[in-house]
Formats: structure tokens, C-alpha cells, sequence
């Protein structure tokens, strides 16, 4: 089987069909399919109207959030039309109890402005997770009552998971210890 | 017990504006506090009763690395915040730098107690991206290993469940049964833990001869086990006592503050991910999804209880039910060749060598799944940008979200109540900090 030509082809026209539940919710945000996926592209303006929509609509839990630095992606998939790439995207999940269904939601925040409206007054469990997105990548969500460090130490420098954040790496040495040469001259009674 | 829409709906609404009311959460700093607009000096009687206390993160009833500063009023919890990062090694990031045929080794060591789930989730999203489904017979194998894995990881619950209550001998039962099923592990997988079996495109070998009887020995004891376990805790009257009715949570402040799992199930909410968004061959198994009725340390105690028998049901309908054929799909863009054509075929070395060192590619696009794990939803974001590494890998771990109820399950509640809200909400360290 060619793996290649299984995977979803991008939607022609940028805009996807969305099922009659969430057509009041996403309103004139742009959609697109991502494998099966319909995912919505909020602005940063519209996202707190969008996800307080949906959890009207039967999305009552805000399963995951999480941030994507897109500086050194290559292969980016091209926006819906009037979506603006930008170097950050926080990428929502929300779920759907009634209709076993999920809802993706991506986010372009700038660089120059990597701020985001927190989601913790609709959603109280997106609190860890936006901090964790702080400490990762340094975007501010509003009106997060905590913006603090989660899993680094409080005093640490940068954000870790943004693509220009080396990875540290510790030369390793290949050389034999005493204890080797020892054993490899014989003189070892090991 | 069914839960209507409007209903939570409804208490949704309320549920997080209760939360956010409550303050049960330990924000601020005094200097942060007194910095703000609105703020009062608590009264001379109140402070002078108030104290802020740390717990952990050396603690043995913290499994593990986990911190909790507490603010107390004599006894009494008024205020936590769970302090975590301990065990922090960065794992997200080291994903980026490793090739998805080496990715599972790399999510096997989030949560430790049940790392084959870890290995599914990542591979269900790989495969995903690739638009590959794998074979029969591996989607079974996949779904032995991974009940295997919820009785293994929920008896080390009862274990740790128990010796936190001051049931020592439940600790040494419930390490001795999963010793079992990891005996079970180690000779499918070579391992005891970390197994990097499940990969993407099915898993890495075929089961051993002589499996089925492996696994009925393992699983035949543990029922008359359980009705041990049911002896010795679920009707005892301390047992209960320390449990029932301490650190209650609805099921719309569950639902509002993210948890998943048996936190959810215990609040009498019939959610799970095998049932409703079925994956793997689970829709083709027979089990029953159980419930709490209270959200209590007894029901999650309860649920996970009960899930043990459930996953042994599932056990032997798998038995019944396994299929002939390839363990791992027979596409050459994913899969290495067989050892024995290594040997005779230069191709077929060079395609093996290419696999191992450069890994396979994977078209550009994202996805997320997600699992079912002993402790909620195990989800898998991964956005590819075309080459054999993930642009980005990130793990949703249960734990990590799970454990923003601790300061609502523990407000109001005693320092001893605090060692069973920590245990009953069942933490792994490692899936936390990731």
C-alpha cells in the first residue's frame, strides 16, 4: 500500500462541510479537514466566542491545548484563505460528550505578540495546560490568574520548546577507564 | 446512571463559576496578594491560624516527585497547590529529534505504569499521518498487551492505594499480581517495562509459542484474588471510613476541570474512550464500562476495582478471538525486511540499514488520538513536516491534567484525608512532568 496517496487531499475550495451543530458556533471562522478532522481557524479575537459556542453546543471539555512553532517548518499546510500564518499556533481540542466528537481549533500568534486569551474562565482544566504552553514556547494567555512556570524552574531562561531553543548536548567520550585497560592487559583477575 | 444534556449543560455552567469562586487553588504569593486591587488582611484570628505547608516533594505518599503546598487552618486544608516539574527531562522535545520508527522508545517512559499505552498512542497517530491501517492480527495482539496493561498498572494502584491508607499487606498482594502479567511482558516483549513492543506499522514480534497458556495462568488466579481484595478493603469498615465521602467531585466540575478516567467514571458519568470513540477492535469485545455514583476516593477505588475484572473479561474474549496472520503491515516504506533476507539480499540490508538510521518519512499533515489509559484519555498530537522526525510531538497525559482537581477534591478535608485524595486521583510522576 502507498502511504502517500492514502492521506487526506487538501480541500480545493479551503472551506470544509461542517455538520449543522457547529455551523452557529464557527460562524464565519474558516475551516478546513485534516485526516477526517474538521478544524477551525479562529482569530486570536474570535477564540474565546468560539469556544464558549461550542461548549453550548455539547463541547464541554477542553481536552488538550498545546502550541506548535511553525519558524522552522518547512512543508507549512497552507491556511484557509484570509487566515494570516504567524510563527506561533495553539492548538485547541475540544470535545463533544453527546455526539463522541472533536474539534480542533488552531490559533496564529505572532511573534511580536505571542499573547493568546486564556480559556480558564470557561474552561478551568486548560489551566495547567496554559501554563505549559508559557513555559514551553512564552506565549501569555489574558487572563490567566497564574502565568508561572510549570515545569521548568522558576528562574530558568527561555522557552524550551521553540525551534531556535538549542537542544543541550553533553560530548560523550569513548575511552577506555583504568579498570578496561587493566582487564584488557591481562592484569585484571576478573 | 445517564446524564442528560440540558443537566450538565446546566451544571456546567455553575460547576465553573463554583470553581473559580472557590479558591481552592493556592495562586498567589503573599507579596503577589497584597499587591492586587481588593485585597483585605485577613483578620488577627485567622491568620494568626493560617499556615502554609509543604508536602513533599520528598513524601512517600506523593508517588513519587510531587509537591503540594498547603495552606492549613489547624487541621483543616484551606487552600493547595500541586507543584510539579520535578522529573521534567524534556521529552517533548527530545521527540523532535528522534525518528518516528524510534519514537516509541522515547514515549514508553512517560507513564511507566502503563507504557504500552504510551507506544499505541504514538503509534495510532503515526499511522494515522500515514494513512496505513495495520493488520488483523496486530490491532489484537495490540489489544491483549494493552488489558494486560490496565490489570498490571490498576493492581500497582491498589498496591500504592493501600500501603498510603496503612494496608500494608494490600501493597505486597497488589505488587505480587503485577508482578505476574510483567512475568507476561517479559516473555512476549523481552521487557518487564519499556517495552517499545507496539510500533508503528503493528508490533515488533509476534507472540511466543505457548502464549495462550501464559496468559490463562496469569489471569486464572486473579479472580478469586479480587474477591480477596473485596475481603480484606472493599467491606472493611476502616476502609471505608477513610474513604467514603472524602474528596468528592460532580460530574460537571470533572468534566469543567479537564479529568478523564476513573476521576470522571467515578462521578457516575459512563465515559470511556474503548466504548464511545472505539479504536483497536473494541468494538467487536464485550465489557461494561463502571461507574461510582459519589466521585469518593471509595468509587474511584471502586471503578478501578471493577476494571480489573472488566479487562480480564476482554482477556479472554481475546483469547476466543485472535486472528491468524501478520503481526506487522508488509508495506516496505515502514517495515524492515525479515532478519533471515538480510542475509542473502543486499537490498534487502540496504532497506534495513535505511530504515534504522533514517527512518521512514512521514507526509506532511498533523493528527491526534488518543487512547484510552488506566488513567483517562491518553491523546497524541503530531505534526509532521514531510521528513522521517515529528515537527512537533506532544503528549496529553492524563496525570498532568488529572491532578488540577487535587485542590478541589482536597479543600475542606484534613491533612490525614490528603494521602487518600492523592492516591485516589492516582498521579504518575513521569506522564506529569514528561
Amino acid at each position: 500500500m502507498d502511504a502517500q496517496a492514502t492521506t487526506a487531499a487538501p480541500d480545493p475550495d479551503g472551506q470544509a462541510p461542517v455538520p449543522a451543530e457547529l455551523q452557529p458556533v464557527l460562524g464565519d471562522v474558516p475551516t478546513t479537514v485534516s485526516i477526517d478532522q474538521l478544524v477551525g481557524h479562529p482569530s486570536r479575537e474570535q477564540l474565546v466566542d468560539v469556544v464558549r459556542r461550542a461548549r453550548d453546543a455539547g463541547y464541554w471539555q477542553c481536552t488538550d491545548l498545546t502550541a506548535v512553532d511553525q519558524v522552522a517548518n518547512a512543508n507549512r499546510a497552507p491556511l484557509p484563505e484570509g487566515v494570516e500564518p504567524e510563527r506561533f499556533e495553539v492548538v485547541v481540542h475540544l470535545m463533544n460528550f453527546e455526539q463522541h466528537r472533536r474539534l480542533r481549533l488552531r490559533v496564529q500568534v505572532p511573534e511580536t505578540d505571542p499573547t493568546c486569551p486564556s480559556l480558564v474562565d470557561l474552561h478551568p482544566g486548560a489551566e495547567a495546560m496554559e501554563r505549559e504552553v508559557y513555559d514551553m514556547f512564552g506565549i501569555t494567555f489574558g487572563s490567566h490568574p497564574d502565568m508561572t512556570r510549570i515545569l521548568m524552574p522558576d528562574d530558568w531562561d527561555g522557552h524550551p520548546l521553540r525551534k531556535d531553543y538549542a537542544m543541550g548536548k553533553i560530548p560523550v567520550q569513548f575511552k577506555e577507564t583504568p579498570a578496561d585497560q587493566e582487564h584488557r592487559s591481562g592484569k585484571g583477575a576478573r | 446512571m445517564s446524564v442528560t444534556e440540558e443537566h450538565v449543560v446546566e451544571d456546567l455552567d455553575a460547576a465553573v463559576r463554583g470553581l473559580h469562586d472557590s479558591g481552592a487553588v493556592l495562586r498567589l504569593s503573599q507579596t503577589e496578594a497584597e499587591a492586587r486591587e481588593g485585597y483585605q488582611e485577613p483578620s488577627d484570628e485567622a491568620a494568626g491560624e493560617r499556615m502554609v505547608m509543604n508536602m513533599g516533594p520528598q513524601h512517600p505518599s506523593t508517588h513519587g516527585v510531587l509537591r503540594l503546598v498547603l495552606e492549613l487552618e489547624g487541621e483543616k486544608v484551606v487552600r493547595s497547590k500541586p507543584v510539579i516539574g520535578y522529573l521534567h527531562t524534556g521529552m517533548e522535545k527530545t521527540g523532535e529529534d528522534l525518528t518516528y520508527a524510534q519514537g516509541c522508545t522515547n514515549t514508553t517512559r512517560m507513564d511507566y505504569a502503563a507504557p504500552l499505552f504510551n507506544e499505541l498512542v504514538f503509534s495510532q497517530t503515526t499511522e494515522k499521518l500515514l494513512g496505513i491501517e495495520v493488520p488483523e492480527r496486530a490491532q489484537w495482539i495490540r489489544m491483549l498487551m494493552c488489558e494486560m496493561n490496565r490489570i498490571s498498572s490498576h493492581m500497582l494502584f491498589m498496591a500504592t492505594n493501600g500501603m498510603d491508607l496503612g494496608a500494608v499487606s494490600m501493597m505486597l498482594y497488589g505488587w505480587r499480581e503485577r508482578e505476574e502479567v510483567l512475568r507476561f511482558f517479559e516473555l512476549v516483549t523481552g521487557l518487564r517495562m519499556n517495552h517499545n513492543y507496539i510500533r508503528p506499522g503493528g508490533v515488533a514480534a509476534d507472540l511466543p509459542p505457548g502464549w495462550r497458556d501464559d496468559v490463562l495462568r496469569t489471569i486464572e488466579p486473579l479472580p478469586e484474588r479480587i474477591d480477596e481484595f473485596d475481603a480484606l478493603l472493599t467491606g472493611q469498615p476502616i476502609w471505608r471510613d477513610r474513604l467514603q465521602g472524602v474528596g468528592v467531585i460532580g460530574t460537571a466540575e470533572a468534566l469543567a476541570l479537564g479529568a478523564t478516567g476513573p476521576i470522571l467514571r467515578s462521578t457516575g458519568y459512563a465515559w470511556d474512550l474503548r466504548r464511545d470513540m472505539p479504536y483497536l477492535r473494541y468494538d467487536e469485545v464485550e465489557f461494561d464500562v463502571c461507574v461510582g455514583s459519589y466521585g469518593d476516593c471509595f468509587d474511584r477505588y471502586a471503578v478501578r476495582l471493577q476494571e480489573i475484572v472488566e479487562s480480564i473479561r476482554i482477556v479472554r474474549q481475546i483469547l476466543d478471538k485472535m486472528p491468524k496472520g501478520d503481526y506487522r503491515i508488509q508495506d516496505k516504506k515502514v517495515t524492515p525486511p525479515p532478519r533471515a533476507r538480510i542475509d542473502e539480499s543486499m537490498e534487502a540490508l540496504i532497506h534495513h540499514f535505511k530504515i534504522f538510521t533514517e527512518g521512514f518519512k512521514v507526509p506532511e499533515g498533523e493528527a491526534y488520538t488518543a487512547v484510552e489509559s488506566p488513567r483517562g484519555e491518553l491523546g497524541c498530537y503530531i505534526v509532521s513536516d514531510g521528513s522521517s522526525v515529528p515537527y512537533r510531538m506532544h503528549i496529553r497525559g492524563p496525570s498532568f491534567v488529572n491532578l488540577q482537581t487535587l485542590p478541589h477534591l482536597m479543600q475542606d478535608s484534613l491533612i490525614a484525608d490528603t494521602v487518600a485524595i492523592i492516591s485516589s486521583v492516582d498521579p504518575i510522576m513521569g506522564e506529569v512532568d514528561r
